[in-house]
């Protein structure tokens, strides 16, 4: 009992000291100037450009983050199964891997290989190869050993062993965790444009510099429709697989 | 007769998935492709990277970090800023949030009372209805891309970032406050309800100490988040960390990037540290 009071003292006391340290302008909503700004945004906003040469620019994006995200995950599956098999030593790297959020390995990468969508794949795949790799490396660890014993009590290889026991047993599990890091992976992916790695994010973050509020209600429409999209259809397929 | 059967090829070595499993593998192997191309993939790229002096100079140049007194007591104060925004961020999404949560709650509803198999009013279904649509859109918009459009209307600065991850999170804290509500035992509350309580003091005597645990838990688990995620917001002048991790590189200032770096990850390290006891106090 005394340690929730403490804890819930404490935590009273961390917002207290963030609301005094941080300077916050939140009546500066309602100050003349941003307030009509914010009512011509609106009302710009909802009317959204849907000419036809918009629209299609706003489908190559889209199938642009779609094949970030998509080849992404797909790099990621394969170094997790590789780290999973192979290398079971790695797993401080993966913790790294992991720390680091995708923008932050996106803006790392922008110096690295330039601006467009092949660092932000990189980003992508580089963050999801760690959390993978260690959801791979826990469903072998917590899989039934039954099968690889009697196989390698048979005389089968560890390549052998991998492939007829532990892969077929885990490959559901395998296969959920790689679509749900999917259905992450593609919000991220439209929003890693925003620092200049490509896709619906770049397009948003250029129009939205350019005070252009029609294109980019627009663009976040897109957004909104591709995650849902993506979203139930993994869905569907999980439903299949579980 | 058996001659001829020899001639054929052999059933066994027949395998008739294989059709299937051809057009799938060359299928696949297109989409890659094409996902490859619509991605820029470069493998020569990549090899520049670490040959082009650029930024082969901005690798090398991550050690040693930067640790002059004046960087690190900027670098801790940014810290405690990316803390700060994700503390305040929570405390407005908890305001917005668990208000909606309580009208979502079927429970708490009076004109369910009683027939609660054939569900509550008609406007009160739909005003339910409405908000969930509300929620749904709230935290379907990454809280990147509103503290992009948050920053035009309010300026660089934290505020933005509060901003983002209050509207963000007060989507979540709404939903899942609400689902957890609606998954405890409801008697105690109809029981309060039918003997002519409020509905906030049913939510007070009835709902609450069932689920108290669980609600202290989860958003403390969602501060862990919001602290994480205050640091992306950063990129895009949003304040704390990030906005200074983002300087940094923008002057090729690989050792400042490397302490930063070093901080985040400390940070994140304690934040899910003291999410860890915080939720063993509550067990």
């Amino acid at each position: 009992m005394n340690g929730r009071v403490i804890a819930i003292l404490s935590l009273i006391a961390l917002v207290i000291c963030s609301f005094v340290s941080l300077d916050l302008k939140l009546f500066s909503f309602f100050e003349p100037d941003s307030f009509t700004s914010m009512v011509r945004f609106m009302s710009e906003f909802l009317h959204p450009d849907v000419q036809p040469a918009f629209l299609f620019k706003i489908a190559a994006a889209s199938a642009e983050t779609i094949a970030m995200s998509a080849l992404s995950t797909l790099i990621a599956a394969f170094l997790g199964l590789l780290i999973a098999f192979k290398a079971r030593g790695v797993r401080p790297l993966l913790n790294v891997l992991r720390a680091v959020p995708e923008l932050v390995w996106a803006s790392l990468l922008l110096i690295a290989v330039g601006l467009g969508p092949f660092a932000g794949t990189l980003a992508l795949a580089l963050h999801t190869s760690g959390v993978l790799g260690r959801l791979y490396l826990e469903a072998f660890e917590n899989q039934d050993p039954g099968p690889a014993w009697a196989l390698s009590a048979s005389g089968a290889s560890s390549t052998q062993i991998f492939f007829f026991a532990s892969l077929p047993q885990a490959l559901p599990q395998l296969v959920s965790y790689t679509l749900y890091r999917w259905e992450n992976n593609i919000r991220a992916a439209s929003a890693l444009g925003v620092v200049g790695a490509g896709g619906l994010g770049q397009m948003l973050s250029f129009h939205l510099g350019l005070f252009q509020m029609n294109k980019a209600a627009s663009v976040i429409a897109a957004t909104l429709i591709l995650v849902t999209v993506v979203d139930a259809f993994s869905d569907t397929i999980r439903r299949r697989l579980g | 007769m058996t001659s001829t059967r020899l001639a054929d090829p052999s059933p066994a070595l027949h395998d008739p998935a294989s059709r299937g499993r051809f057009i799938l593998g060359v299928m696949l192997f297109i989409s890659i492709w094409e996902m490859g191309r619509l991605t820029e993939f470069d493998v020569n790229g990549l090899w520049g990277a670490v040959t082009d002096p650029a930024p082969r100079a901005f690798l090398l140049g991550f050690f040693p970090p930067a640790h002059s007194a004046e960087f690190l007591k900027l670098a801790l104060l940014e810290t405690w800023r990316t803390i700060a925004i994700a503390s305040c961020g929570m405390f407005f999404a908890g305001l917005v949030g668990v208000p909606i949560a309580l009208v979502l709650t079927r429970v708490l509803s009076l004109s369910a009372l009683g027939n609660l198999e054939n569900g509550s009013g008609w406007i009160s279904e739909r005003v339910r209805q409405f908000l969930r649509y509300v929620m749904i859109f709230l935290r379907s918009v990454p809280e990147l891309i509103w503290a992009l459009l948050l920053v035009r209307v309010v300026g660089l600065g934290p505020t933005a970032g509060v901003l983002a991850i209050a509207i963000t999170y007060s989507g979540m804290l709404g939903k899942v406050y609400a689902e957890i509500f609606e998954s405890v035992n409801r008697e105690p509350t109809l029981a309060l309800l039918n003997q002519g309580a409020s509905r906030l003091q049913a939510f007070a005597f009835g709902l609450l100490p069932q689920c108290s645990d669980e609600l202290i838990s989860y958003t403390v688990y969602r501060w862990e988040c919001a602290v994480r995620s205050s640091v992306v917001l950063g990129f895009v002048g949003a304040g704390g960390l990030g906005q200074q991790m983002d300087l940094s590189m923008k002057m090729f200032a690989g050792n400042e990037v490397c302490t930063l770096l070093i901080l985040f990850v400390v940070l994140v390290a304690v934040a899910d540290w003291t999410s860890q006891i915080l939720r063993k106090v509550w067990g």
